[in-house]
Formats: structure tokens, sequence, C-alpha cells
């Protein structure tokens, strides 16, 4: 059996510190953006009485989600007992901790009183999913940090399965909780169903994963390290299957909406009257984000190449963004039912007169937060691989598919 | 010697005279507030002894009056509220807060049309209040659906639960506010039954009181729980519907003729 040797992400100092000034850059940027917003009142933002969570919630959510699902590569490893994944395990926890900071910084920047997060911190209404998520992201970054080190210290490796196992239900949890943060909504049409839970975590899988391939293939491909073909189709094809449930649980999302008569309208507005919405519904999240990744990864040729590889999980973090564009943006700008069978002729607080949705237009600091919660998130990863040995020095196929290894 | 000790002794008397005068000049006003405040309802817990609520007739709101709107800003401080330098009237017409609107909803089948007023319904089983992850968004004792301003952190999470969409964030900076309604720039606010009327003791809300100079009356204001109010009679006198009543939410706000 081949012995996986971890290492720094030893690259030349003046590429990785350019790497890391550009990001902190972006992140910067974006901090200076929620400066503003805060300082200035939120009326700066697109964001209106009608459409209270805009373009930050969007990035938030999605890296909430996606450091869930980033850390699903180390759940196969070391839960599931798949051999190939281990090597993956360490740069899965750091991704997963790393993104969820990232969303965490959006979404508190966000408030309309940041400065109270000590309020949020002590002050708590148990009755209240938001309450619990701030326990399960807190808990999230503890269970994380105790699973890489039984990972990476040998004093700890006996745990590893139980505390990935503990670490796949936390997260498991925590994504369910995100998806009921709208799931529990019976107010909106476009949520209350708990449908949205799996959901999520569906989405948290494929939007994980495709994040974690790029991570992945960039920092190795920066250090002249080599993935193997059989790691890259593994990956792959397990992209493939979270895209495809993301796709199945959407269509009984609509399905479960479609079968009542009250919801004819929703779906309508997300199918095909929702303007910007039903766009953003089919053009990017299904074609772009979900069907063209599908096409890349399945086609006999361009499915093999690296680099259509890294295009389709880009594609998919960008169907992943529309997801919650649509998901967020759209089920707030849907108009309530307020009074069913009825039309609003008049009202004097935008309630969806004559059916026509709530508008939102993202402004250029809500986009700015939003990226640089990304890039805070990759700023720590690079940090984090920098300084700690995450990375295998090879993926090679010699090296992750011995038989050795599938016993092991 | 006795004499320099006398004298030091009435200088001593002296100023301590004064000090006691100096002191009880300053306490006494607080002592004296302290006595008055605790003589007025204010400084009593609300009870659950009450339950406040409202009974709005549609057939007697008028199209076109926007009395009960009009008496809420006034009331409320609302119409001193300033549109940022900069602002399109457009936008700040989406993020102005507003507490109680009118609705026109014509039905679809019959062609009926129907106006009224809406604002927070004052649940008993509010969801504003379930997802509150502070507890910022609470419920008196009496029935009274209230944003506490010092725990709110503007996550505007009610916002998304409320399904009468009654509340509204403040968005820009505030420069001129009531001081018995209190506001600010990050926090989420509501209608609150115009609660600085029920601490002082008072009959009605603002909206109500105006639609009755209007001669229109369609709102009526009072306790749920005692069954001799005029609401409790009206209520009982006539068939009204909560909105939304498949949440059942068993609202404080009740509508007839809609």
């Amino acid at each position: 059996m081949k012995r996986i040797v971890y290492r720094e992400w030893d690259i030349a100092p003046q590429r990785y510190w350019v790497l890391f000034a550009i990001l902190a850059a972006v992140a910067g940027v974006g901090g200076l953006a929620a400066l503003y917003m805060e300082y200035e009142g939120h009326w700066v933002t697109g964001m209106t009485n009608q459409v209270m969570w805009g373009t930050p919630h969007v990035f938030a959510v999605f890296l909430l989600v996606a450091a869930s699902g980033a850390l699903n590569v180390a759940s196969i490893g070391s839960v599931f007992g798949k051999t190939i994944y281990k090597p993956l395990g360490r740069l899965s926890g750091l991704l997963a901790a790393a993104l969820l900071l990232g969303g965490l910084m959006v979404l508190v920047l966000d408030l309309g009183r940041p400065e109270r997060l000590i309020v949020a911190m002590t002050t708590y209404n148990f009755r209240s999913i938001f309450a619990w998520n701030i326990f399960l992201y807190n808990g999230f970054l503890a269970v994380v940090i105790a699973y890489l080190w039984t990972m990476a210290e040998r004093q700890g490796n006996p745990y590893t399965k139980q505390v990935g196992f503990f670490a796949m239900a936390w997260r498991l949890t925590l994504t369910a909780g995100t998806g009921s943060v709208f799931g529990f909504l019976v107010a909106r049409q476009a949520y209350d169903t708990a449908v949205l839970a799996p959901m999520f975590i569906a989405m948290s899988f494929s939007y994980g994963l495709a994040i974690f391939m790029l991570v992945l293939m960039f920092t190795f491909d920066q250090n002249d390290r080599p993935i193997g073909p059989v790691m890259l189709s593994r990956l792959k094809n397990l992209l493939a299957i979270f895209i495809g449930a993301v796709l199945f649980l959407v269509l009984i999302y609509l399905l479960t909406k479609l079968y009542g008569a009250k919801n004819y309208g929703l779906v309508s507005f997300y199918l095909l009257d929702g303007g910007i919405y039903t766009f953003v519904f089919w053009v990017v999240w299904i074609l772009a984000g979900s069907l063209v990744p599908l096409g890349i990864i399945f086609h006999p040729v361009r499915g093999k190449d690296p680099s259509w590889i890294a295009a389709a999980c880009g594609l998919v973090i960008l169907g992943g963004l529309a997801s919650m564009y649509v998901i967020i943006i759209g089920g707030e700008a849907f108009p309530m039912q307020l009074f069913p069978d009825q039309t609003i002729l008049a009202s004097g607080f935008f309630d969806g007169v004559g059916g026509v949705p709530a508008h939102y237009a993202p402004s250029l600091p809500e986009v700015l937060l939003g990226i640089g919660g990304m890039a805070a998130a990759m700023l720590i990863t690079a940090m984090g691989v920098r300084v700690l040995e995450l990375l295998p020095e090879s993926l090679d196929d010699q090296v992750v598919d011995t038989p050795a290894m599938a016993k092991a | 010697m006795k004499e320099t000790s006398e004298r030091i002794d009435q200088e001593r008397r002296a100023f301590i005279g004064t000090a006691a005068g100096v002191a009880a000049a300053t306490v006494a006003p607080g002592v004296l507030l302290y006595t008055v405040a605790g003589a007025q309802p204010r400084s009593e817990p609300a009870t659950g002894a009450v339950r406040w609520g409202m009974l709005i007739d549609t057939a007697k709101c008028a199209d076109g009056c926007t009395a009960c709107v009009t008496a809420c800003d006034e009331e409320n401080g609302l119409n001193l509220q300033q549109k940022p330098e900069g602002e399109s009237q457009e936008k700040w017409e989406r993020q102005k807060s507003v507490w109680i609107r009118k609705v026109q909803v014509r039905d679809n089948l019959s062609g009926r049309i129907s106006n009224l007023p809406l604002m927070c319904q004052h649940c008993e089983h509010p969801p504003c209040v379930d997802v509150c992850p502070t507890g910022a968004s609470f419920k008196r004792a009496d029935g009274i659906v209230l944003v506490d301003r010092h725990t709110c952190i503007g996550c505007r999470y009610c916002m998304m639960a409320c399904p009468y969409k009654a509340r509204s964030f403040i968005h820009e900076r505030v420069e001129h506010k009531l001081s018995l309604v209190p506001r600010g720039k990050g926090c989420v606010e509501s209608c609150t039954l115009c609660v600085q009327r029920r601490d002082l003791g008072e009959a009605s809300t603002a909206c109500a009181d105006a639609c009755a100079r209007e001669g229109h009356k369609a709102i009526v204001f009072g306790d749920l729980k005692d069954p001799e109010s005029p609401l409790s009679r009206l209520l009982a006198s006539m068939p009204s519907r909560q909105i939304r009543e498949d949440l059942a939410l068993n609202t404080g706000v009740r509508y007839s003729n809609v």
C-alpha cells in the first residue's frame, strides 16, 4: 500500500503572495461595501420592504450550503470507507470551515445592526430556526476542526470514523436547518414546504463538490502535483449524481406546488411568466448550471479533459448562485396571496397590484459584499493549505488506485 | 478658644444646612417624578386580562379615503421620515416605513370591490415572534405584537415570516422621531395598536379615531376579552373573518364584508 504524503502548498512565494493580495483585496472591497451599507443604511441597496433579503443572502446561503457539501468528500472517505477519497479529507475539512466563515461573514455584515452580534450570541428564542442555526454553524466549525485533527494527527486517527460520522450528521442537520429557514415560512407560497430541507442537502452536495473540485484542480495545477484520471473520473461522476439529485428534488418541489390550485400562479411564475426569474431558472440554473455540466461530464472526450471538467464545475457554481437567486429573491418577489381568488387593484404598500411581482434590482455594494465573502473563504483556504500539511503530494492513479488502498 | 470653636460649629451648621438644601432640591424632583410616574398606568405591566383588537367593516371603508393612514403617520412619527438625499422617490416609496395601508380588492368571480386598511393583525400565534432569533419580536400579555428595538439585530426574518407583509425595515438614518415612538436605522417595526395610548390609558387608536372623525366608523377598537365592549358586541352581531384564516393565527384584527 502506498503511503499518502501530505505537504504544504509550496508554490513560489511571489505567486502565492500575488494570489493572496488579490483575494485579500477582493475581500477588503467587500468589507468596505459592508461598511458603506451599514453607515448609510440599507437604502443604498436594492432591498426594500417587499424584497428584504437581497443579493448578500444569495451569496451567504450559497456559501453556507456549499460549506456543508464541501465536507461530503471527507465523509465519503472516512464514514463510508471509500479509500480513494481519503487523501482528499483534509482539504475537504479546511474548505468546509472556510466556506462557512465566508458565508457567515456576509450574513452578519448584511444585518441591520451587525454591531449587535453579541445580542444574537447571548439572547435566544429557541422557537426560531435562526437561533438553532447559530448553534449549528458555530458547532460545525468546532466539529470540523476536531475532524481535521483526527485526520491529520496520528493520535487522532483511531477516532476519524466516529468523529467523521458525527460531523456528517451535524452537517446534514445544518443544511436541513438552512433549507428550513425557508421551508418553515408558512407565509410565502414559494416556501412553506418540507421538501426544501432535502433539496438544500442535495444542493450542498453539488455546489460543495464543485467548489472542492475547482480548488483541488487549481492548487494541484499550480504546484505541479498530479491528479490521475481515475480520481478525476470518480469526482466528476459523483458531481453528476449530485446535479441529478438536485434536478430530481426541484422537480418534486414544482410538482408538490403544482398539485395545489392555489399555487398555479407560483409555478407559472417560475416556469413561464416570471420575467427575470423565469430566465434565471431555465437558462442559468437548469440549462447552464445543470444540463450543460452533465453534458460535459458524460461527453466521451470532454468528460476526460480537466479543463472541461473545471468548466463544468464553474457552471455548477454559477447555477448554484442562480438557484439561490430564484429561490430567495424570486420567492420574495412573488406576490403574497393575501386575498385568494381576488385581484388587488390598488395598494399603498406594493401588495402585488394586478399580480405584478415586487421590484428588486441588485446594487453594486451588495454584489461586492457577496463576492467579498467568497474571496474571504478562498483566502482562508489559501492560508490553510500554505501552512498546514493538507494537500496530498500526488493523486496519481498508482497512488490512489491500488488494490491495497481499496482494502485499507 | 471656646469662641473659635463655636464659630466653627456655626459655619459647619450653615454648610450642612446648605448642603442638605441643595441635596433635597436635587433629589426631590426625581422622587416627585417617580411618584407621579408610579401613579400612571404605564408603570404597570401589561395584563392578560384584556386582549386588544379591532373589527374593520369594509362596507364602511370609503374608496379613496386615507384618513387612517394619515392619522397613523402623524401619531407614530412616520411622517417625520426623510427621503435620503439622492434617492429616487419611487425607491423611497418601497423603502420607507409603512404601518397601515389601504388596499382595494376585486372578487374574481363576482367583480365585487372592497376597500380595507391592512396592518399588523396582532396574531395570537404570530409567525414573526416564532422566527425572531433573539426574541426581539414579542407579544405582550394584552395581545399587542411589538419589536424590542434594543434586541432587534435587523435580520428581517420576521418580515419574511409575516403573512400580512405588515413589517417595515428602517433603511435610512433617522433624524427626527417622536419620544413616545422610538425608531432607529437597521431595525424592524410595525403597527403597535398605538401602544403609547394603551400605556397612557387612552381609549382608542389613531386610525380608529380618524375613521370615526371622517364619519365612516369602519374601524372599531377595543377589548376582545370583555364581552360587553362595543367591539365584542359588534363581533357577536355580524359575521367577520380573519385574513388568511387558513393559517389559524387567531388574529386580533378581524374584517367583515370582505
